[in-house]
């Protein structure tokens, strides 16, 4: 009853139903269950003689309840062991066999041996139980009460226990729907078999010689191992269970068994910390993909629109990594101790807004362009004191600044190759063309694909693709019209390099008039004069991309080429705007530094006219305290920079969150509801929903974290700002791709341009670095606001760091280290270290040609020779179908037997079948049904049936061969 | 159950989730309750699917071939489709998926029958015989290695590894 109640337990809940610590104490309690039972009968069975049976029997009670099933069967195996030494000094055989026991029982006569035997026949008795289902505990009984009452030779018992056995699995066959343990028809059989061989096994482990040992030893690494890769099997989850179960019995037995002596204990241990580690791990894992933010997000959208959209939210993911990365070095090591350690605001002139700009610099207007109190504040260079260190810490606050900017920039390379080369190793070399057929054909089919608008267009776009494929195989070299495709693309490609053209010049066009801007003062211009550097540009990169698809139409290329056309073509775009954005701020640059020479000199000016005063006025007073915010200054390039990053990020991320808006949203509700009282369809027809557009959004997000990466060295607040935008992005837009999108109609796959991606992205790192690193190297910083003030060149931080910091025999090794003569050859190296590399990574992926035809050769071979084997073992079954035939016609007397044989002959010789279960199933019913039929008829021996099966089992052969 | 599938504990709780939704009351209280055909192909997931039956088919471990799915065949289900799930298992779903008469090959009847679940319901999308009798034997000519008009497991396997987006694209997410 209680294991009924365990079993409704376990169905209820099935997912809990395999954590092996509830499975133990389940089978514990069975087993303490049964024994109860079973020492029971025997007490009131047995006779006065044999108190230290009972007592033996207690402990082992005890044991059973207390600990696991594998310590129980431990204690049984030496019990038993006991018993065979004392049997063996009566009658001095050297055997170790079970089988050979109970022989030798069987001629024995008087008290012990008939005890002895009793013993083992419940041993036997409970065995089964284990290997049978639990339901039949009561035929068991019965059984067990049979043979325990009926003192009869070895034949009759066998009979019994065929009897119960055959009971146990017809209640089995009925119940196998129900029953959680018992398996479907096709396995039970076998895994009876089996487990009857384990149990053989187990009887006796310690007399096994090392050899054998070293066999179980492997015998439980293999389950082990079944255990382990048992999720990769293509089984029913029934069969799954049924032989995992039975997996972690086998191996608990023996994992008790194996351990000898003192090495025991140091082996449970190990089991037992192996366990707690793998489940340790499983927890792991658990909270490891829980923590994973969005997912269950993007599996929706993923779900909805296919794999493509998805990946643009796991690219949007992946790059909100990096900026949570590049936002904790920033803030962590360069934020947060100037603003904590550092001087506070107001105590020098560059942390303090100066007077002509006081009374604006709260407005928000002024806010909003990150002037007034935002300029001079932490969020850009030009606070930064050039003290060597600050606080209490001696934190060498401009040797932080220095190596964080090139701390980003080397993370950034590192991540970005690093995922690039993983994913090309997951591609691996699919590059080939041999299977394009067929894999339009099996893997064409999204199957994240469950809104019916996106099955339509894969309906759509398969239908197309294998027209197009088969339009290409017919007419493969066949142009209509070559000159005229030839002249369209030309055209193609100049319109767009005059839109290109067109582009950056009016980029530069408006830089231009905006400094211009800026010199006459910004107050008496409009809005829109003073944002228009950034409005152009968004408008630019929005616009653009829509000509440039105009323009494609003309080319008539395959629409993955257009695709890569147009993306190349946006790309270009915004590079070139980029650039011309940079070189325009270079050209600032320049005028700023030729106002600061201005500057410094009128400052040197001022500050002399200011002693000179003071000194002509009164010689002895204190020196004049000014106000810092009266202290004229010299424009500070560097915050000039970073504040057109800034405003230049801020109005990319508002222009793409309005036309989000607009764009989709609103055109979104407008078709919806404007549908009802329209003359044409609008769902259907013209404005329709818009779709979402992977390649674009992508692009954009890879531009906007180029101009983070080149901006955030002037203001280390970027990245803090592009955390903040991803964010809200990854909302705005899951939100918007679930309400107001269609699924796009050309739908590519998502893993082919994945690295694409990545290869723009690497190429934007590369180009957005190099700006930012020329202004560094080249160009003297600020003689009066940043942490480098003062100093020649920014990277002279690290001179000064190694002569003060480090004792001098560094500085002077690093001295001769940074030799030209050592530099040369140590550059010559990498480049030939390089080259050999390359080279030999080549000669890998021929040898990988080579090896791939060698294999598919081999292949097909193998498909040829199999082919013959199997239509030679048809012939020869028809043949021995013919003789078997003739045979039959020639003696009718024994015909039943004839068939018989025929039928076992066909069962051994059929080719295994490939892979449908529907044809496995009634060959291995065959085979079960034929060793029925043996052990009914054939008493020869201890079950013979299942002897048969398992013969060729090598490692097994010892213990059945024996009678 | 974690160790028998490729799911996490999140996702088998919420496949637990979903499966009951699907039962009707008074199956609740089963635990090894099926449940029909026609109310799994109405899970949002699979409503869109060209291969709906034949999934639940494959995956059913019912006497009567109804396609009727028990929890466990859920999970099978969901495991063979989920994100780690390896090449291997997939490739022999797939393969069993497409492999409409359940005869162990592929073969043109299946093919055929393949291509037209991929094009879709509608008239004007199907392909035409000609059309038809060419996909099928270019198919034939790439795959079939051992040339005897079918495409077997093994084969199906060797061209499935090599494609680069099959991993990809062969997953259901609850």
């Amino acid at each position: 009853m209680v294991e009924k109640f365990f079993q409704d337990h376990e169905r209820k809940m099935p997912r809990d139903s395999l954590i092996t610590s509830e499975n133990d104490s389940e089978q514990d309690a069975d087993l303490s269950l049964q024994e109860e039972h079973e020492s029971k009968t025997h007490r009131t069975k047995r006779r006065d003689g044999d108190r230290q049976k009972k007592k033996r029997r207690n402990e082992r009670r005890k044991g059973g309840t207390r600990a696991g099933e594998g310590e129980e069967d431990l204690q049984a195996v030496s019990e038993k062991r006991e018993r065979s030494k004392r049997k063996r000094a009566k009658s001095k055989q050297e055997t170790s066999r079970r089988e050979n026991n109970e022989e030798e029982e069987a001629q024995l006569t008087g008290g012990k041996g008939t005890k002895a035997r009793k013993d083992i026949r419940n041993e036997k008795t409970r065995r089964m139980e284990k290997e049978e289902v639990r339901e039949v505990d009561e035929n068991v009984d019965k059984g067990k009460k049979k043979q325990g009452s009926t003192k009869k030779g070895e034949k009759k018992e066998d009979g019994g226990k065929q009897l119960v056995k055959e009971k146990a699995r017809d209640i089995k066959k009925k119940k196998h729907k129900k029953a959680e343990t018992s398996s479907e028809p096709e396995t039970s059989e076998e895994d009876d078999d089996e487990e009857e061989d384990n149990d053989k096994d187990v009887v006796r482990p310690e007399c096994l010689s090392p050899e054998e040992l070293e066999k179980l030893k492997e015998a439980v690494d293999e389950r082990k191992k079944l255990i382990q890769s048992l999720r990769g099997k293509p089984w029913p989850m029934k069969k799954k269970l049924v032989t995992l179960r039975e997996s972690q019995e086998f191996v608990e037995k023996y994992e008790g068994a194996l351990g000898k002596g003192k090495g025991r204990k140091l082996y449970a241990y190990k089991v037992l910390m192996t366990k707690k580690w793998m489940k340790f791990q499983r927890d792991f894992e658990n909270f490891k993909t829980a923590c994973i933010p969005w997912e269950m997000k993007i599996k929706e959208i993923e779900s909805h629109f296919g794999s493509s959209v998805a990946s643009y939210f796991i690219f949007l993911r992946w790059m909100y990594g990096i900026n949570m990365i590049l936002f904790g070095l920033t803030f962590g090591l360069v934020m947060v101790p100037e603003a904590l350690m550092g001087r506070p605001y107001g105590s020098m002139p560059r942390k303090t807004v100066p007077r002509a700009e006081e009374a604006s610099a709260m407005d928000f207007a002024v806010l909003w362009d990150f002037g007034g109190y935002a300029q001079y504040s932490v969020l850009f260079y030009g606070y930064y004191n050039n003290q060597r260190t600050v606080g209490w810490l001696k934190f060498r606050m401009p040797l932080s600044y220095f190596l964080v900017g090139v701390g980003t920039v080397a993370y950034s390379y590192m991540v970005v190759i690093r995922t690039m080369a993983r994913n090309a190793n997951e591609s691996g070399v699919g590059d080939d063309n041999s299977f394009n057929f067929s894999w339009k054909m099996f893997t064409s089919w999204d199957y994240l694909i469950g809104n019916a608008e996106t099955a339509d267009n894969k309906f759509a776009s398969i239908t197309t693709s294998f027209k197009e494929a088969i339009l290409e195989e017919q007419e493969s070299h066949k142009d209509d019209n070559i000159h005229l495709t030839r002249f369209l693309r030309v055209l193609a490609n100049f319109l767009v390099l005059c839109c290109l053209a067109g582009s950056g010049y009016l980029i530069y066009f408006v830089v231009r008039r905006s400094q211009k801007f800026a010199l006459d003062g910004l107050e008496n211009h409009t809005w829109w004069e003073r944002n228009e550097v950034n409005m152009v540009m968004s408008l630019l990169g929005m616009f653009c991309p829509m000509l440039f698809d105009v323009i494609s139409t003309l080319e008539n290329y395959h629409p993955r080429v257009a695709l890569q056309w147009q993306l190349g073509r946006i790309f270009a775009l915004f590079l070139g705007n980029l650039y011309t954005f940079i070189i325009a701020l270079m050209d600032e640059i320049n005028l700023k530094r030729k106002e600061e020479k201005v500057v410094k000199f009128n400052i040197t000016m001022w500050e002399a006219s200011l002693y000179n005063g003071t000194v002509l006025e009164n010689s002895t007073a204190p020196p004049v305290t000014i106000h810092p915010a009266d202290v004229p200054r010299g424009p500070c390039w560097e915050t000039m920079v970073g504040q057109e990053f800034v405003r230049l990020i801020i109005s990319d991320t508002m222009t793409t969150y309005i036309t989000l808006l607009i764009g989709d949203f609103l055109r979104a509700v407008l078709v919806r509801f404007l549908n009802y009282c329209w003359c044409w369809d609008l769902e259907a027809g013209f404005p329709s929903y818009s779709e979402f557009d992977v390649s674009g959004n992508v692009l954009g997000l890879i531009f906007n974290q180029g101009m983070i990466w080149m901006g955030s060295f002037y203001a280390p607040c970027l990245p803090a700002l592009n955390v903040i935008r991803l964010h809200v992005s990854m909302y705005l837009q899951c939100w918007a791709v679930m309400c107001c999108n269609v699924p796009q109609e050309r739908v590519f796959k998502a893993s082919g341009s994945n690295n694409f991606y990545m290869a723009m992205l690497l190429v934007i790192l590369f180009l957005s670095t190099l700006p930012a690193i020329y202004t560094i190297v080249s160009i003297p910083p600020s003689f009066d606001c940043g942490p480098f003030s003062g100093k020649n060149r920014m990277f002279d931080v690290i001179h000064e760091t190694l002569e003060s910091d480090f004792p001098p025999w560094f500085s002077k090794v690093f001295s001769y280290a940074s030799n030209p003569g050592l530099v040369l050859p140590f550059i010559l190296l990498m480049v030939l270290a390089i080259y050999y590399l390359q080279s030999t990574s080549k000669s890998y992926r021929e040898a990988n040609v080579e090896l791939k035809k060698k294999l598919q050769m081999q292949n097909e071979e193998n498909k040829r020779k199999n082919k013959r084997a199997a239509l030679k073992a048809q012939m020869d079954l028809e043949e021995a179908r013919k003789t078997a035939q003739e045979q039959q016609r020639n003696n009718n007397a024994s015909v039943q037997d004839q068939e018989d044989d025929t039928d076992i002959h066909v069962s051994g010789q059929n080719p295994p079948p490939v892979g449908g279960r529907g044809s496995q199933m009634p060959s291995s019913r065959d085979s079960g049904s034929r060793t029925h039929d043996r052990g009914n008829h054939g008493p020869s021996g201890y079950l013979p049936g299942f002897a048969r099966q398992t013969e060729p089992r090598m490692y097994r052969v010892p213990s059945l061969q024996r009678h | 159950n974690q160790e028998l599938t490729f799911l996490t504990k999140q996702e088998i709780l919420l496949a637990h989730k979903r499966f009951t939704e699907l039962l009707e009351k008074h199956e609740k209280e089963q635990i090894d309750a099926r449940v029909p055909i026609g109310r799994i192909i109405t899970l949002p997931e699979l409503k869109s699917n060209p291969f709906k039956e034949r999934i639940c088919q494959v995956f059913s471990t019912s006497e009567q071939k109804d396609g009727s799915l028990t929890f466990e065949d859920f999970l099978d289900l969901l495991s063979a489709f989920s994100d780690s799930a390896t090449l291997e298992i997939k490739s022999h779903y797939a393969f069993r998926i497409f492999d409409f008469d359940d005869d162990g090959t592929l073969d043109c009847a299946d093919l055929e029958k393949l291509v037209n679940c991929l094009t879709g319901e509608t008239n004007d999308a199907k392909l035409s015989s000609t059309e038809m009798k060419q996909l099928i034997s270019n198919i034939l000519e790439e795959s079939d290695i051992d040339k005897d008009g079918t495409v077997n497991l093994s084969e199906f396997q060797h061209v499935i590894s090599r494609s680069p987006d099959f991993v990809s694209s062969f997953k259901i997410v609850l």
